[in-house]
């Protein structure tokens, strides 16, 4: 294998991990505050990648050309708009059913991502069919001795960075992070502390939205086409890679967002080798028995919580 | 009472005689055809248009103080359903009165009624279903196909892009029937050519990533990509070959040949890509002017549609066995059998052991500012534009 093919497989597999990994880090995030899996959050992602996309045309029409602008403007209007959707979707289905059975949240969820997505699908003039993403990034090819990068791929992969990074500054150095992790710790004495539990909540479902709505816009700019059936797969691979991470440490989902993505990368490169009936669309199919092998190995996640966390 | 017969029937056969006289040369028997196709559902703008398209047949032909018969159309619906389509099917061919059917759009359906024109021995030449095995999964001799199938799709395309000068293929194709067939001959016509597949990937058909599948083709560096699938996934591999910098020819099937892959890649993006579909627009055709003149004329509510032809040709070429053969099933089915070199508004038609015409019309057609055009009209094929290598 060339340098060249080497750096694109590397390339694929990290830019898959990102999305995977902005996706994962919701689930985390929304797990620790409410224990609570919110199935309909890769439909989120896609309510995100369709909002920028009108919100682009928008711009279009007023006749603000500018890429860079463009962008910027995209990703506040998806994120804070999205933001608001997370919320008011824990307001209004978790919230109310803190004190029922974890399944009902999870079927509501899982009928929520079925509506957004259907809603998209009839609603969205031509919804069915594919629509083009805008392609507002540069996209000549920027060379680093044999390695090779499309300097659009190579934006979204430090934009994606800097994104954790200040996940991570948010969740570390804030006060809505500290009360993000109080709460995630232990509910109960969070509120005893005097941290409004309601807002925290709100707020944990907003933060994690946005992520959801960045990783649409990623997703489209990656792409350049964007789908209404787009976050079915990726709302199960997030929550995979979040579960393979241990579900309540955010940077275990960042980990299991890459690991996936290397696993489905390397299945796809692998395969093929075993012999020529075993066509690279089994990459899926690898990647998810991968992790099952790796619950079993370990049944709480890479990086498990400490147990003396959760007393 | 007997007494006065003579008389009477003298006189009832000088009035028979007389009233008949004038018209005798004109008295012929009906012979009854059934029409079967979708007339009701989603795919009625089709069935409607065949429809439309065998009564024009019928009309002209009765029209023709030539023809020994009078024809009569019996127009059924399978709305596109097998189970409908069955029951139908076997409407038409127990009735014995109904000689001959033109018969099936929808391929689902007419691979299950071919046992049914088959145990009753009704000759059926089917106008629109694609699937090969509604001719080559068995050796009925009951059932003939005017329009082509998969395999001639693939053979023209095969054909066609060996004469641009390709010789290096990587084939994606998604796992289901349609795609593994469209792989499938694809392939077997490609190597008949001389073309050479470096490397075939199933993907699945609601596949988002293509990225891994692409890099290996880069690496494989073929001059043309085939893909054998629809619209959805074949924006996306577009799309996706442009990000990984692919510079190769995309050749894709009847499957992204729709206003969605244009619409979902932009007209720069779409530009050259290669799609092949049965039938051609209705001024290539070979008699395609006079038809369509006749067909306005009738002042239809419906158009033809893409394969109003193929109704027309199969309802003329029943009508013709019948003239030859006389209102005689067995007779008909032989006849038909012997179709070579027949004359239709689609062009020569040849049927072989297995009923399928084995010159089937398919048109290639490239994306062209934002347009599918046909090749012919392109200009790709004045040299102006060049496809990709």
């Amino acid at each position: 294998m060339s340098m060249e093919v080497f750096s694109q497989y590397l390339v694929n597999g990290l830019m898959l991990g990102m999305i995977y990994a902005m996706v994962a880090v919701g689930f985390t995030l929304f797990f620790g505050v409410m224990d609570v899996i919110q199935f309909a959050h890769g439909d989120v992602l896609m309510l995100g990648a369709f909002t920028a996309l009108v919100t682009f045309l928008g711009l279009d029409a007023i006749g603000i050309t500018n890429p860079w602008l463009q962008i910027l403007i995209m990703l506040v209007v998806s994120m804070l708009l999205i933001a608001v959707v997370g919320a008011l979707v824990a307001k209004y289905l978790i919230l109310p059913l803190k004190d029922a059975p974890p399944l009902n949240t999870l079927l509501l969820t899982l009928m929520l991502g079925l509506v957004l997505r259907e809603l998209v699908r009839l609603f969205y003039p031509d919804g069915s069919n594919s629509k083009p993403f805008p392609r507002l990034l540069p996209d000549h090819e920027l060379h680093l001795g044999a390695f090779s990068i499309r300097a659009d791929s190579a934006i979204l992969l430090v934009a994606g960075l800097v994104t954790i990074v200040a996940l991570h500054y948010v969740i570390t150095r804030t006060k809505l992070g500290l009360a993000i992790r109080a709460v995630a710790q232990d509910g109960e004495t969070a509120r005893v502390m005097g941290i409004n539990f309601h807002w925290i909540v709100l707020l944990t479902f907003g933060l994690g939205s946005a992520m959801a709505a960045i990783g649409g816009i990623m997703n489209g700019l990656y792409y350049s086409e964007i789908n209404f059936g787009v976050g079915l797969l990726l709302g199960i691979i997030g929550f995979s890679a979040a579960i393979l991470g241990g579900l309540t440490n955010v940077y275990g989902a960042i980990l299991g967002g890459f690991l996936f993505a290397a696993l489905q990368t390397v299945g796809s490169v692998m395969l093929p080798l075993i012999g020529s009936g075993v066509p690279s669309s089994y990459k899926d199919v690898f990647a998810f028995a991968v992790v099952i092998m790796l619950l079993a190995w370990k049944p709480s996640g890479l990086i498990a919580e400490r147990s003396s966390e959760r007393v | 009472m007997e007494y006065h017969f003579p008389k009477l029937a003298l006189g009832a056969a000088a009035l028979a005689l007389a009233m008949s006289l004038p018209t005798a040369v004109n008295a012929k028997d009906t012979v009854k055809i059934a029409f079967i196709g979708p007339l009701t559902g989603g795919s009625s703008a089709i069935g409607l248009g065949g429809r439309n398209s065998a009564d024009l047949a019928l009309k002209q032909r009765n029209a023709n103080p030539q023809s020994k018969y009078t024809y009569e159309l019996v127009a059924l619906d399978d709305e596109c359903k097998p189970n409908v389509g069955v029951q139908v099917a076997t409407k038409a061919a127990a009735d014995k009165s109904i000689i001959a059917g033109v018969t099936n759009y929808c391929s689902a359906v007419a691979i299950s009624a071919v046992d049914v024109y088959h145990r009753f021995g009704l000759p059926v030449i089917v106008w629109g279903a694609v699937l090969p095995a509604i001719t080559y999964g068995q050796k009925y001799k009951e059932v003939h196909r005017v329009n082509g199938t998969m395999i001639n799709q693939n053979q023209v395309a095969a054909e066609f892009m060996a004469k641009q000068g390709y010789k290096k293929w990587a084939v994606i194709h998604d796992t289901t029937d349609y795609g593994k067939g469209h792989n499938q001959y694809f392939s077997e016509s490609l190597k008949k050519h001389g073309g050479e597949i470096l490397g075939t990937f199933g993907v699945m058909s609601d596949q988002q990533d293509f990225t891994a599948e692409l890099t290996k083709i880069k690496e494989l560096n073929p001059e043309v990509i085939f893909f054998g699938g629809l619209t959805p996934l074949g924006i996306r591999i577009r799309s996706q070959m442009d990000k990984l910098g692919i510079t190769a020819q995309l050749q894709g099937t009847s499957g992204i040949k729709s206003d969605a892959y244009i619409s979902g890649l932009g007209n720069e993006l779409a530009e050259g890509s290669l799609a092949f579909l049965e039938g051609a627009p209705l001024e290539k055709l070979p008699h395609g002017k006079e038809f369509s003149d006749a067909y306005q004329k009738q002042g239809y509510a419906q158009p033809p549609d893409a394969y109003g032809p193929f109704a027309y040709a199969a309802m003329n070429l029943i009508m013709d066995s019948i003239e030859k053969a006389g209102p005689n099933r067995k007779k008909v089915m032989a006849d038909l059998n012997q179709t070579h070199d027949a004359d239709t508004v689609i062009g020569k038609v040849t049927f072989d052991d297995h009923g399928q015409n084995i010159v089937p019309l398919v048109s290639t057609y490239v994306a062209q500012d934002g347009k599918w055009v046909i090749w012919e009209d392109s200009e790709y094929a004045t040299g102006k534009r060049k496809l990709k290598r």
